[in-house]
């Protein structure tokens, strides 16, 4: 049985999270989805581009997240049913167009929107773990979210219905431990993809005249929130008069019921999960609240659930209502939900003991392996060209030896930061933003700034957010020069296609963005260059640093996991000469170079090299001093 | 036929960015789900998979389904693709009654590489994991790969490890059914091979 079944057996499907959400939409007969890849989201789009390939479906990785969610809002416009997919980073980046989109809602078409944001809590992938919950209420937009997989299937078709039934998209809320989690899920039935799309010529929609728009938009959201006091997914569970009541929306709902199994309390304390988070279903939680006189919010990140529970009770006050929850102290202010987190916060409250585990194995655990368990850092692939870039960058700054100032960008070059990356990266924030901070570095210069300044930036990253800063630059006439690692691939989130890669989400041939082409366009001196020709690099940034302006560095060379599965070949055979080898003297290859596929022997102090792992690049044999690493080009 | 010591059985399926990690996980869920068995499986990854910690979850059960989550100490079974990551679970799942099956070839961290940190000694990490958990069987999985000149089906090696030791509700003929099912025809003859090899490995 295929996730894409018309009719589905009964026996259920294993699936992904993000899986289930695609199913969901496909259910309610989405026709156009788009989004940017990010984890936790990235597998809804690809999900949804496979079901493309055979259905009356359009599907795109849209340059952006903005750009995505206004292609979504176009076929909402035109009367079909759409859906944008991001991560919680990304839903900044597109909102913008979502807070005019709530004023003017979706017109008269009868078309549907979902924004589908996956927030990554406890930032397991992301550069933080910022709460897209608040974005509800700041962009007017109501607001889902599901507890189980099944339910991130149901409530996904369920709130199409809704957006199409209120003229307005509606933000469905992922989190990783739903987007990453699997189960097995009941499916429906497939909907119709059979809609025509048109554009009514003969009326005028913008947000502008914006006070009638607000106070129409409240009127609706009012609406809404009476529809959502009795939504199904909303559910009390347990006794009727609870010495407690545990509050808490999808992600803390399994948590909260493993708490309460592991302490034994599901005779003594309820739960009220509440599914649609925004605008907050104040009397379905009002009615539950009285069996009960005391709360404890269950919920991961901010206490957004306990600001909108505080909000009702400030309108409707209840007599000796104590409420715990991240204000009280009782759960953490920052990181994922944890079965854990519950667990100790109803064990101090409700006074029942718990221990994990015994006191003896914790403390035989703690003597045994406390000095043994070390970190284990991220980094680059074996054979992946950005360590070779990043290696001649270093070297080329060092010689220039003008202290020069090197700003970051979003991806598999931002492994460069942690503990064991190159370390080179002085400044690194949001997508595209290496660009914009270079861009304004180079405008020191009036102001004593000698430093050159060098912005790194993926190719993906590129297409995202940095060409405007660019043209920025280059209008301004600022003294910078962008080094652009193109590796013709989103590595990071999964290898999703991107304008720059000549094929589209569906996997099919597309219009090819010359990157190089725009750069000369847009006025900048560019250059491009193999980064696996380690001295030739370095000599090219050398020179290009000396230069003023606005300069452009390609550094091109196919990501190795994507051309490994294409080419399924080594390009040398790589050999350490062990006589030749000065090991721990030297160790240039693994302690500055960290190749994975080279360590040094315990016993010889030599350096070896994992033949399992190693790509074969080549690369290690010209930065061995010793001519030690030697290699055979294959023919 | 093997009955689950607890319900649920909580399992941790941990190695190394790259290891297979997460397909050894679906695969044993699909093996269970086909028995009947109610199966939830907790992942992360994204940048995890460069090079760094990776495990998954699984939560099975004959009653219901669980969160993906399992509570700190509460494993039953860990299965790990590399050694050091073994005992990093056991320090945050283990607990007196936990059956451990490892791999005892070291990814080493590239903090090794670097020399910020020196890789545990092997005899000592392989008596830790011993002594924090009940029961624990041990084997080179890669070295054993490498006998087949494919050092990737390691990870298939260690399921027939698992299956071998008669800790989770599956057998052999199970796991062969779900191979010949889910793997491209030309691997299946090579998975067999490395499945067996596990297999005996135990027995």
């Amino acid at each position: 049985m295929s996730l894409f079944d018309k009719k589905p057996e009964d026996t259920g499907r294993f699936v992904m999270g993000n899986e289930a959400i695609a199913r969901g939409a496909l259910e309610a007969g989405v026709q156009f989805v788009a989004g940017y890849p990010g984890t936790p989201s990235s597998e809804i789009i690809q999900t949804l581009s496979e079901a493309a390939k055979t259905m009356n479906i359009h599907a795109e990785w849209s340059t952006n997240e903005k750009v995505a969610c206004e292609g979504a809002a176009a076929a909402a416009f035109a009367g079909l049913r759409s859906l944008s997919a991001m991560k919680n980073a990304g839903m900044s980046v597109a909102l913008d167009f979502l807070t005019h989109l709530s004023y003017t809602g979706l017109g008269d078409r009868g078309g549907a929107m979902l924004v589908v944001v996956c927030d990554d809590p406890n930032a397991h992938s992301s550069g933080d773990e910022t709460d897209s919950r608040w974005l509800a209420p700041f962009a007017s937009a109501p607001l889902v979210e599901a507890s189980t997989i099944q339910e991130a299937k149901d409530l996904t078709r369920w709130a199409l219905d809704l957006s199409e039934e209120f003229k307005c998209f509606v933000m469905v809320r992922g989190y990783t431990r739903l987007s990453h989690a699997s189960s097995t899920i009941r499916m429906d039935e497939l909907g119709e993809f059979n809609r025509q799309a048109r554009s009514d010529s003969s009326v005028a929609i913008n947000p502008y005249l914006g006070l009638t728009h607000h106070a129409a938009v409240l009127e609706k959201l009012e609406k809404i929130r009476e529809r959502f006091e009795h939504s199904p997914f909303n559910v009390y569970e347990g006794p009727k008069k609870p010495e407690l009541i545990i509050v808490c929306g999808g992600s803390g709902k399994p948590c909260a019921g493993e708490a309460l199994e592991s302490l034994k309390l599901r005779d003594r304390v309820g739960l009220l999960k509440i599914g649609t988070l925004w605008p907050f279903p104040r009397n379905f939680v009002k009615k539950h609240i009285g069996r009960t006189q005391a709360l404890l919010l269950a919920e991961e990140v901010d206490p957004f659930l306990e600001h909108q529970l505080k909000d009702m009770l400030a309108d409707n006050p209840v007599e000796n209502l104590r409420i715990f929850g991240k204000r009280s102290g009782h759960i953490p202010g920052f990181g994922e939900m944890t079965p854990d987190r519950v667990i100790k916060a109803l064990s101090a409250l409700l006074k029942v003991p718990y221990s994990r585990r015994s006191r003896a194995y914790q403390k035989k655990l703690s003597q045994i392996s406390s000095d043994l368990i070390i970190s284990r850092g991220l980094t680059w692939c074996p054979g992946c060209p950005h360590r070779a870039s990043f290696w001649a960058l270093e070297r080329a700054v060092k010689t220039d030896g003008r202290d020069g100032y090197v700003t970051g960008d979003i991806g598999c070059s931002t492994l460069d930061v942690f503990p064991e990356g190159k370390e080179r990266m002085n400044l690194l924030h949001a997508m595209g933003s290496g660009t914009g901070l270079a861009s304004g570095f180079g405008q020191l210069g009036p102001f004593g700034y000698t430093q050159p300044v060098i912005n790194v930036c993926g190719d993906s990253t590129f297409f995202h957010a940095a060409i405007p800063a660019l043209i920025n630059g280059v209008y301004n006439q600022s003294n910078m020069m962008l080094v652009l690692l193109d590796n013709s691939a989103t590595a990071m989130t999964g290898f999703q296609a991107h304008p720059g890669t000549g094929f589209n989400a569906l996997g099919r041939p597309t219009e090819k963005i010359d990157i190089e082409k725009l750069c000369v366009a847009l006025g900048c001196q560019t250059t491009v260059w193999d980064p696996f020709d380690i001295k030739g690099t370095v000599a090219t940034i050398r020179n290009l640093l000396k230069k003023e302006g606005v300069r452009v560095l390609i550094l091109r060379r196919n990501c190795e996991i994507v051309r490994m599965k294409k080419e399924k070949n080594k390009p040398f055979v790589v050999v350490v000469e062990e006589e030749r080898c000065k090991g721990e003297e030297c160790a240039v290859c693994t302690s500055q170079f960290r190749c994975p596929a080279l360590f040094q022997d315990v016993k010889t102090g030599k350096t070896k090299l994992k033949e399992d792992i190693c790509s074969g690049c080549g690369v290690c044999i010209q930065i061995c001093p010793f001519k030690s690493i030697k290699g055979e080009k294959r023919a | 036929m093997i009955r689950l010591q607890e319900d649920p059985m909580n399992m941790i399926i941990c190695g190394v960015g790259g290891q297979g990690n997460i397909l050894l996980s679906r695969m044993i869920g699909r093996i269970l789900i086909r028995k009947d068995y109610r199966v939830d499986i907790g992942e992360s990854f994204g940048a995890a998979q460069r090079g760094g910690s990776v495990f998954s979850s699984l939560r099975v059960s004959r009653k219901k389904n669980h969160g993906p989550l399992i509570p700190e100490g509460r494993a039953q079974v860990i299965v790990s693709l590399e050694p050091l990551e073994a005992l990093r679970m056991l320090s945050f799942y283990g607990n007196p009654e936990v059956t451990t099956i490892f791999n005892t070839q070291p990814v080493y961290p590239v903090g090794v590489l670097s020399k910020r940190v020196k890789y545990p000694d092997l005899e000592r990490l392989k008596t830790a994991i011993a002594q924090l958990s009940q029961k624990s069987w041990s084997l080179n999985a890669v070295e054993m790969a490498m006998r087949l000149k494919a050092p990737i089906v390691a990870n298939i090696i260690m399921l027939g490890a698992l299956t071998g030791t008669g800790t989770v509700p599956i057998n052999l003929d199970e796991v062969k059914a779900e191979i010949v099912s889910s793997l491209p025809p030309n691997r299946v003859e090579l998975n067999l091979k490395a499945l067996n090899m596990g297999y005996e490995a135990i027995g």
